[in-house]
């Protein structure tokens, strides 16, 4: 991961497939379908924002076990910060759902199941930040956070994968609307759409280990390592 | 080992059985809550209010009486627990502990409940097994989020925070099963929620088992 971080390759990766993601996302040809029409172009904004939260979650876990294993703060350091990128894109992710919900479903928030779900893994791991924040002693911290972390993201799973799909819903491939792949039958969108979810990924990666980079810095010049 | 999960577990009930006033409190806590939403409702013709607010009562019961489940064991008595047990057997008295506990309350609630805002439940049996799954499937995250509270200079409102966004799940099963005791359906309606429960509980209990040792050494 060290040597990674300073590859400069994925970055331009990233920055390449989101220009792609942009222009192909808006220009492309998409299946016309009645109520969702253009709007069917956030597909490439939306959904890769949860894709990349749970990446980001999941290697925020990782670290959170290693920290765990070793006891070091540069391990917590990664965790947080990848926890706070896929909390950021939790947000964009509910944000630009509710554009798309206004338009489609004709309210921001229509008490959806997979809505509901995700409101409540933000505010598991809202706690997370708050429960961080109250501790001043940085082993401490490090330590009791991971084990809430780890709590956390076994308790969203189940959250997010699970119980929407045991109830009906207004999301595509649930209680009896046609799946995702209906949507592209021309598979126009499919050809921005995967690109998209490793390209918005990387950028969330991106933004994690520049705040890595950024708070080692403050803690070499505070002399903790 | 289940020596020791024992021996803490008659610990925690003797010790529960002498200071009568923590039981206590918690029991009059639920009976003025239920009393208050008597006075504030009056009638419930509703069922669905009816599920919501039992369900919102134990919640908040059973957070409060968990999050003293380690405020009364002292740092010194820990460092001696420390010696003596293994920390798993140390989680899983408590969980077993609290679940007794949460039954308790959970039972006094519902008899109070059904007693002061009617009673419109078709399949009582349905409904008492969807209390005692629920209140398992609460006792248990609940005691481990208790121990990281408790970590966490055991402050009152970090323990709510931290609990009630895992808790929900447990909650929204809760009340889709009761939905079904209080309706009088085919009980074969509820194996989903009934195996989620018991599936979240299982996930729930082993991370804590994993989790707690880590915790406990500082």
């Amino acid at each position: 991961m060290e040597k990674l971080i300073a590859k400069s390759w994925w970055k331009i990766l990233a920055v390449a497939i989101l220009i792609y993601t942009i222009i192909g996302g808006f220009l492309f040809d998409v299946p016309r379908l009645i109520v969702l029409n253009e709007s069917i172009r956030n597909l490439h904004f939306h959904v890769p924002m949860w894709f990349g939260m749970i990446i980001l979650l999941l290697i925020s876990v990782v670290y959170a076990i290693k920290t765990l294993r070793s006891g070091s703060l540069i391990n917590d350091l990664y965790s947080i910060e990848f926890a706070n990128a896929g909390i950021l894109f939790g947000v964009l992710g509910i944000i630009s759902g509710m554009l798309w919900a206004n338009f489609t479903w004709g309210t921001y928030w229509s008490g959806d199941p997979k809505q509901n779900a995700s409101a409540i893994g933000l505010l598991i791991y809202f706690a997370y930040l708050i429960l961080r924040n109250s501790m001043n002693d940085r082993h401490m911290k490090a330590r009791i956070s991971a084990i809430y972390n780890i709590f956390a993201f076994a308790c969203l799973i189940p959250l997010l994968f699970i119980l929407p799909r045991l109830t009906e819903s207004l999301h595509p491939g649930n209680g009896g609307n046609p799946g995702f792949n209906s949507y592209d039958l021309d598979s126009n969108l499919r050809k921005v759409f995967y690109v998209a979810i490793i390209g918005w990924t990387l950028l969330g990666v991106w933004v994690a280990t520049l705040k890595i980079r950024l708070r080692k810095l403050e803690l070499r010049k505070n002399e903790f390592i | 080992m289940l020596g020791e999960i024992k021996h803490l577990f008659l610990k925690d009930l003797v010790l529960e059985l002498k200071l009568k006033h923590t039981l206590g409190s918690i029991v009059l806590f639920a009976g003025s809550t239920i009393f208050i939403c008597y006075l504030s409702f009056l009638n419930i013709v509703d069922q669905f209010t009816w599920n919501a607010l039992f369900w919102i009562i134990i919640l908040f019961a059973s957070t409060s009486s968990m999050s003293r489940s380690f405020q009364q064991e002292g740092e010194n008595r820990f460092l001696y627990y420390y010696f003596l047990v293994k920390p798993q057997s140390i989680i899983i008295a408590k969980s077993l502990y609290n679940i007794l506990v949460t039954l308790f309350i959970a039972t006094f609630s519902l008899g109070l409940y059904l007693v002061i805002m009617g009673d419109p439940v078709g399949n009582l049996y349905l409904f008492t097994l969807t209390v005692f799954l629920g209140v398992v499937g609460l006792a248990i995250p609940l005691t481990m989020i208790a121990a990281i509270a408790a970590k966490a200079g055991n402050n009152p409102v970090m323990m709510s925070i931290l609990s009630f966004p895992v808790v929900i799940p447990v909650i929204l099963q809760c009340i889709k099963m009761s939905k079904v005791a209080i309706d009088d359906l085919d009980p074969s309606l509820s194996i989903d929620e009934i195996l989620v429960l018991i599936s979240l509980d299982v996930i729930v209990f082993v991370l804590s088992v994993i989790l707690f040792p880590y915790l406990w050494k500082s």
